[in-house]
């Protein structure tokens, strides 16, 4: 596809704090994709992926170590959301997290977000280690849940 | 003065109609209280037939859906019934997603739930 000319990047690096400064941040995003006339149902999807990626950085890889922070590069335009969010953990393997959506395990109260970002987004991957994620939602790409097993592309120069 | 922040309650019948307070459910403080709150309903009011009325939440965390499993895990328990309505496409997307949409019990508005309970 085509990548937008009037892409926008945005760069951030925030505290390994739940009390809500990233919040402000997910909400400056989500403003500057309205203004590229971003609809809300695919805001919604955006303001999932950064949620539950931001969240989990700072509360599953940085352990909300005060030293440690959340690094955040965006790349915004009117058809394409790009993020790389990357924590001072050690990592993870994605597939060691049990299936949530699996029959046994739905009554388990967590493990949801990753469920949630690959489903609101149209590309995910993970460096080697698993303490960085690449999101990726194009606007025109066909609806959530069919193509999240391929790789995000990088960013565009 | 009401005990609670992130709910509202009305009572039709015996039947508990539920409202959130917060339209963004996201802040780890608030979905701990909130968690609370709803809990409470069974564990110390007892109550037996719930209606959890999502008109006014436009967004929640996957923190946020522990604790609603939690309580619905809880009703169940209790042999209370919970409905869940007035659900947004946003959100019922993201119980879609997770498979919740099987786990719990789901009608379209409040008074779809009141018919049946």
């Amino acid at each position: 596809m085509t990548i937008s000319p009037l892409t926008r990047t945005v760069e951030r690096s925030l505290p390994s704090s739940l009390a809500g400064g990233y919040i402000e941040f997910i909400q400056q995003i989500l403003s500057e994709l309205l203004e590229f006339g971003w609809r809300q149902h695919d805001l919604f999807g955006v303001q999932m992926a950064l949620e539950e990626t931001i969240s989990n950085g700072i509360r599953h890889g940085n352990k909300e170590d005060p030293s440690k922070r959340v690094h955040v590069q965006c790349q915004l335009s009117p058809n394409r959301f790009w993020a790389r969010i990357r924590d001072e953990g050690k990592g993870f393997l994605p597939g060691s997290v049990p299936d949530c959506c699996a029959v046994e395990n739905l009554e388990a109260p967590g493990g949801r977000g990753l469920a949630l970002i690959r489903g609101f987004m149209t590309k995910v991957s993970y460096n080697e280690c698993g303490n960085c994620i690449t999101l990726e939602k194009l606007l025109n790409a066909e609806d959530t849940g069919a193509s999240n097993s391929r790789t995000a592309s990088p960013p565009p120069k | 003065m009401s005990r609670h922040r992130h709910i509202a309650i009305t009572e039709s019948a015996n039947i508990s109609v539920v409202q959130f307070t917060d339209s963004k459910i996201i802040d780890s403080e608030t979905i701990l209280e909130l968690g609370q709150e709803l809990f409470d309903l069974i564990e110390t009011d007892q109550r037996k037939k719930i209606v959890l009325n999502f008109s006014h939440v436009e967004f929640l965390s996957s923190a946020a859906l522990g604790k609603l499993i939690t309580f619905d895990k809880k009703a169940k328990r209790a042999n209370a019934e919970l409905i869940m309505t007035n659900i947004s496409p946003e959100i019922f997307q993201v119980f879609a997603i997770t498979n919740l949409d099987k786990l719990f019990q789901i009608k379209d508005s409040e008074a779809d739930a009141l018919a049946v309970l």
